[in-house]
């Protein structure tokens, strides 16, 4: 394989895999990562020793990515571990990250940037809970693409009906969910490598791409420059230079939609509107600004912007309110009641909130909703009512990832507890059959 | 409400190449970096991770300056190269320099010199540079650390919370969601923050490579007097790498250059004549072995780095 990638033309995709060692995932990493030569001798080597000395009978792929002492010593995964490899047509980031239900939040942090899941089925087991569970966090998390590998494949003789049955199954389970994903499914056996890298002989009869082929050339980000245009300051850049004596940038990512100069925009909160006249980078002066890219930008008249204040077009306002109700997923062991007040941090945004009231819990297995729960625990997932102290300017999640997300910080650790999801302002009840996220 | 993932068969606006991804990713944690903290600094050892990490700084803060020092913990084993390099850039980009000294900490009997011929300083740094965080009241570090190094950083967070006492609890770290960076803090605490944790060495080459960023010439094939020394080829050129007596008559000129720069004394050199950035990724591309696989911090036991971290080094 040529390994040098064309670095005008490689974009980036951002995937999850979630699962045990059971499913074939550390087998499927290790593939993808040998083969596009992604693992250098000497960690394996030092794996292939380790292995040795662990006394297990074959290489241990897993303790590429279990790199904690407490982890090697425990056999398990803790922590979402990073993995990189490319091919000549793209960069891959892996999010890995445990599959047993206690490390939900695990799943979420790593889903929370991926653009892709990877769901392994062992195709003698099918569909089971852990598949549900997988599929509804990433729709929750709403990634854009998931693959379903029915791994495994040579355990069940390659078997057409097997895949079948699989599918249809899956399908069924599927249809149930509220958030709608684009899925592929893709046969594969990831030991010997059938439909990994190179299309099985095996399986004459699957029609579609091998994984990687799929990976490579799958389209993500697809909404983010046909949304609307946000752009959260994190920074006013004021030159103390006579030659920028008047230059005031407001430094951001654009996080959706794109500005060209002269548009015409609002300041939030300040609720005040001007027009840009530049878009700068250090290259120079750009045209348009783009999602995902750095800009900062200078308008025409002074208006009082500083660090959390939102710009987006004048004509494609946020939603704004100080009340508003998100699914969350509660990441510590000190649990969540009622009246329990955060910090809650909102693009480059933080306010004081506190938390009114919790509505319902999801059953994560049978994505049932559990109303009334008096406390959210370690890994819950369920929806709760917040007040801010100011009020957010934001959109759905549903619509923006971005502007939709939030975490919540405990005021005494200063740790993060919560990741959030919003799902409307309280009172409006115009989005509610589109935003809802329950099943 | 139509759902981005209804709209795939809409017609694709040009997406960005992963260069231009990580770019942007970096310069976002920078800019959060200075925006969250009250007085950060960036750790800059002339190596081309900093290198790399200082050149996006001044895009996030162009036209103005860094808001923030360059430091560079000085183990007083340097190439000369590399402090020749590090004056000049520190001047071409009107950064401010501070520089905290191993020795001094020695001299002071902060750090004790390790004995034999395997010491090395480099353990030593971390003595000298939680000194100068709290010297400096700095309450973040900005750091090169990428994830692909090494297997601790794998796990590794951008915004990395340590005690009072600079350590790194793996185990209670905070999760990372979105974009969103948590840099609260109790007083006396700080943070290290890696912009570049989601670069590979390749990434760092090809960007390297599309900005035209001047690098210390180590990095290029050179003639130099090496010797080999548990598979390593070590400097025995600067005279800081100690040398026993069977070893003086081993040492040989080789066509060498480095794939990390650090502490002269456990950076080692690769046989190479890749004499431009093009020659060097076409290595990196080929190469069977991690870049730290050179560094003999490392090989010291299976968790080395994790357990150096925990003291509180990068």
């Amino acid at each position: 394989m040529d390994l040098l990638i064309n670095p005008t033309e490689s974009s980036l995709l951002r995937f999850t895999t979630a699962g045990s060692v059971d499913d074939g995932k550390s087998t499927l990493i290790g593939r993808l990562l040998y083969d596009s030569k992604s693992i250098f001798e000497d960690q394996l080597l030092a794996v292939e020793e380790s292995s040795k000395r662990r006394g297990d009978e074959h290489v241990n792929l897993a303790l590429l990515t279990d790199g904690l002492r407490a982890e090697r010593e425990q056999g398990i995964t803790i922590d979402v571990a990073y993995r990189y490899f490319a091919t000549p047509k793209r960069k891959f980031i892996i999010a890995d990250t445990p599959g047993h239900i206690q490390y939900t939040r695990n799943m979420v942090t790593g889903a929370s940037t991926a653009d892709l899941a990877i769901i392994l089925v062992d195709a003698r087991h099918g569909v089971v809970e852990q598949t549900r569970r997988h599929t509804f966090l990433a729709s929750l998390l709403r990634i854009e693409q998931i693959v379903l590998a029915i791994n495994k494949m040579d355990l069940v003789d390659f078997s057409e009906e097997r895949y079948n049955e699989i599918l249809a199954d899956f399908e069924q389970f599927r249809a149930g969910l509220e958030n709608k994903v684009n899925v592929t499914v893709i046969p594969m056996s990831a030991l010997n490598g059938d439909n990994v890298v190179d299309k099985s002989t095996n399986m004459p009869w699957f029609t579609g791409k091998p994984l990687l082929e799929h990976l490579e050339s799958v389209q993500v980000h697809v909404g983010e420059s046909e949304g609307s245009a946000r752009f959260p300051v994190q920074w006013v850049i004021r030159p103390q230079s006579d030659e920028y004596h008047d230059f005031r940038g407001f430094a951001g990512r654009m996080a959706s939609g794109t500005f060209k100069v002269g548009d015409e925009i609002t300041a939030y909160p300040a609720g005040m509107s001007t027009q840009i006249t530049g878009i700068h980078t250090l290259e120079g002066a750009k045209e348009e600004a783009i999602p995902m890219l750095s800009y900062s930008i200078t308008l025409a008249h002074e208006i009082d912007i500083s660090r959390g204040d939102l710009i987006a077009k004048a004509d494609e306002p946020p939603q704004h309110s100080q009340h508003i109700d998100a699914m969350i997923c509660w990441f510590t062991e000190k649990p969540l009641k009622p009246r329990s007040k955060f910090y809650l941090r909102h693009t480059t945004r933080t306010v004081r909130a506190s938390v009114p009231d919790l509505l319902y819990k999801v059953n994560i297995s049978t994505m049932e909703r559990v109303p009334g729960p008096t406390e959210f625990g370690l890994n819950d997932i369920g929806c709760i009512r917040l007040r801010c102290a100011t009020p957010l300017f934001f959109d759905s999640y549903a619509t923006n990832r971005t502007t939709g997300s939030f975490i919540l910080v405990d005021e005494q650790t200063n740790n993060t507890v919560a990741a959030g999801m919003i799902l409307r302002a309280v009172g409006d009840d115009t989005t509610k059959s589109t935003d809802e996220f329950a099943i | 409400m139509s759902s981005r993932l209804q709209s795939q068969t809409s017609s694709m606006s040009s997406s960005i190449t992963h260069l231009q991804y990580l770019e942007s990713e970096a310069i976002y944690i920078l800019r959060e970096t200075a925006a969250q903290f009250g007085k950060p600094a960036m750790l800059f050892s002339g190596g081309k991770d900093s290198i790399v990490m200082a050149w996006l700084a001044r895009k996030a803060f162009h036209p103005a300056h860094l808001p923030f020092p360059l430091v560079h913990i000085d183990t007083g084993h340097n190439f000369p190269e590399a402090i020749e390099y590090r004056d000049w850039f520190v001047n071409e980009i009107k950064a401010t320099l501070v520089v905290g000294s191993v020795q001094k900490s020695i001299d002071e009997g902060r750090a004790v010199e390790e004995k034999g011929h395997n010491a090395s300083r480099n353990k030593l740094q971390t003595v000298t540079l939680l000194d100068t965080i709290e010297a400096h009241e700095y309450d973040a570090c900005l750091g090169g650390g990428r994830r692909d190094e090494e297997k601790a950083r794998a796990k590794e967070r951008f915004f990395s919370h340590r005690d009072e006492f600079g350590q790194w609890d793996p185990k209670n770290q905070r999760p990372e969601l979105w974009n969103i960076f948590n840099g609260r803090k109790n007083y006396g605490e700080h943070f290290r923050v890696f912009p570049l944790s989601n670069w590979t060495e390749m990434d760092v080459w090809q960007y390297i490579r599309q900005e035209n960023i001047p690098l210390p010439n180590l990095y290029f094939s050179h003639q130099r007097r090496v010797i080999e020394r548990h598979g390593q080829l070590l400097d025995a050129e600067t005279g800081f790498v100690q040398l026993l007596d069977e070893e003086k008559p081993r040492i040989k000129e080789m066509t060498v250059r480095f794939r990390t720069v650090g502490d002269a004394t456990c950076t080692g050199a690769v046989l190479s004549d890749a004499s431009s950035i093009d020659d060097v990724v076409a290595e990196v591309a080929a190469a069977r072995q991690t870049e730290r696989g050179t560094r003999a911090d490392d090989r010291r036991s299976e968790t080395a780095m994790e357990d150096r971290k925990k003291e509180g080094y990068f």
